[in-house]
């Protein structure tokens, strides 16, 4: 084997280029704060991300180089390339399949690991042993359940929750008995069983499976999330098993970020972290929605819309899950552009769960050239609501419910909405009366001062634009 | 580095980390989630090491595809991030319809 050789691994030298890598991504991930900056926070990382693979390969002793190139060619091929295809909806399935691989590649490492030990011979010693443990079970639960939620947000596998009989005590069962193996190796350590860490292996690979498979699509971004983190955690876990401190801090950051990210998008639809995994909850058939009696909604079209629209001096647009599925990004900017020629101010409202996972409309509406200062956080625009004339609410629904407002015993009591009747006037571009995915009624519809446009978003809005020209 | 030093380095990490997080605005999250994504492909480093250092064919194997996951989410990972906040970046104010997607219907 020959080596580059030059740093002594775990050396001086190897630390400290560690320690700028790491403070890199600090740096860029400060910079991600502010769009005008966030661009330069992302190359600041990805130059810690280089800095931190070239003291890799310099380290004395590295070797097999062909396989370390064939692997490094194919997987920045594959990775260049699927980013670069990828559409800015299927976002949120290609953080999950790049989660996945992360997730997978900590398990294989964490299995090198203790081949390692093994062949050391002897126990191998308990600071290394228990990450390397936690990094194969997190790893692998983290590696199958992101390709699960890939396939469902694809639509490889259906959406809907999928659930088996008495899944949650398997999933319990599976869970102690993944622990309780991994106490058995460590106590058991002379030198640690091979064939019991497979066993870990597996039934975590399965625990992956049967805990993403019955969460419905609309809980999906809080699943990535987690398993981000989750990842991020099993990062740190192999850095405390390999003794390097990049991948305990990297992996340590994303961790935390990945927490504090799951419990918002948690508090925005106010339901807790466990409700979402266990409760089989998300996109469950609409269940008896209300009493079933028919409350007069008033409709209009198209023409009716542009109207109400083109006479206001403000208008709010309040986009959600079903703008993103109908991509009528593109369609609802060129509607604000028809609205600005008039003179009329147009911004958006947007829930912190609006889209498939969080902030994923404002990237959705970035890339219809949506300035970013229209686009409005939840608290920042309803204040402004009662100074709004007209509120457009496009695809969204239980985020515009003031039942979560009114009706201490709605399901969805608590979640803080966007007051879209606070507006002289309220038009809903929707297809149905359907409800959300809660499963409950919009009182938002039968309101006096709401107007529905029941058609297609992309086509509603593309309709009104044409309208508003002509007037 | 004994153990409890890299523990001190994780808990100071954590720290770190929610302080920095919690001042990115919702509008970013999902750019946030690609970039943080991108950065535990630092895995990596791990797969280098196992693979620079193996000798026997599993190991080869373990490591490569170990390597070349870690690559996938390193160079996905950012690359896609880096488009999305170009979106966000200024822009001189093109023309919107010339993308045909929006045009003005029938």
């Amino acid at each position: 084997m020959t080596s580059l050789a030059v740093l002594e691994p775990g050396g001086s030298a190897a630390t400290a280029l560690y320690i700028v890598s790491f403070s890199l991504f600090i740096l860029g991930l400060k910079q991600g704060t502010h769009p005008t900056t966030a661009k330069r926070g992302n190359l600041i990382a990805a130059a810690g991300m280089a800095v931190a693979v070239l003291t890799t390969l310099l380290l004395d002793g590295m070797g097999n180089w062909g396989l370390i190139a064939i692997g490094l060619a194919a997987g920045s091929a594959i990775g260049a390339y699927a980013s670069i295809k990828v559409k800015m909806t299927e976002m949120p399935q290609m953080v999950a399949l790049y989660n996945g691989v992360g997730g997978g590649a900590v398990a294989l490492i964490a299995w090198s690991e203790i081949r390692h030990g093994i062949s050391l011979g002897g126990p191998m010693p308990l600071e290394s042993l228990i990450p390397t443990l936690f990094a194969a079970i997190v790893g692998s639960v983290s590696f199958w359940g992101s390709n699960i939620a890939f396939g469902k947000l694809q639509e490889v596998i259906p959406t809907r929750p999928m659930a088996v009989p008495g899944q949650q005590i398997i999933n319990a069962i599976l869970g102690i008995g993944v622990i309780v193996v991994a106490v058995i190796i460590a106590i058991d350590n002379d030198p640690p069983s091979q064939g019991l860490f497979i066993l870990i292996l597996v039934a975590a690979a399965i625990l992956g499976n049967l805990v993403v498979l019955p969460i419905g699509g609309a809980d999906m971004p809080v699943v990535i999330s987690l398993l981000n983190a989750f990842t991020g955690l099993s990062a740190a876990a192999a850095g405390f098993a390999l003794e390097n401190v990049a991948l305990i801090v990297a992996g340590t950051l994303v961790g935390s970020s990945g927490t504090i990210l799951t419990l918002e998008m948690a508090t925005a639809m106010n339901r807790s972290v466990s409700n979402i995994l266990f409760a089989g909850f998300g996109g469950a058939p609409a269940a008896v929605a209300g009493s079933g009696e028919q409350r007069p909604v008033t409709s209009i079209g198209a023409q009716d819309a542009a109207i109400k629209l083109a006479y206001a001096d403000t208008v709010v647009i309040v986009p959600g899950y079903g703008l993103a599925v109908a991509q009528a990004q593109h369609a609802v900017k060129e509607m604000a552009n028809q609205l600005e020629a008039r003179g009329v101010t147009v911004n958006y409202a947007i829930h912190p769960v609006a889209g498939r996972m969080p902030g994923h409309m404002n990237v959705l509406l970035a890339e219809a050239d949506v300035p970013y200062e229209q686009l409005k956080e939840m608290e920042e625009i309803n204040p402004e609501m009662s100074r709004t004339d007209v509120s457009v609410v496009i695809g969204a629904n239980d985020v515009t419910n003031p039942a979560a407002k009114n009706d201490p015993d709605s399901p969805i009591a608590g979640m803080p909405i966007i007051e879209v009747s606070e507006a002289n006037e309220v038009i809903v571009i929707k297809r149905s009366l359907s409800t959300g995915f809660a499963g409950i009624d919009n009182d938002l519809f039968y309101e006096p001062n709401t107007s529905m446009l029941f058609a297609d978003a992309k086509a509603a809005a593309s309709e009104i634009a044409a309208e508003i020209e002509q007037l | 580095m004994s153990i409890m030093t890299e523990v001190t380095i994780f808990v100071l990490a954590v720290f770190v980390g929610f302080e920095v997080i919690s001042k990115v605005p919702t509008t970013l999250h999902t750019p946030l989630m690609s970039q943080t994504n991108a950065i535990h492909g630092i895995v990596m480093l791990g797969g280098l090491i196992v693979l620079g250092y193996a000798d026997d064919g599993l190991e080869y194997v373990i490591g490569t595809i170990a390597v070349a996951f870690g690559a996938i989410n390193i160079v996905g990972g950012f690359l896609v991030t880096d488009r999305m906040l170009a979106m966000f970046a200024k822009k001189p104010k093109p023309k919107a319809d010339a993308d045909g997607k929006g045009g003005a219907g029938k």
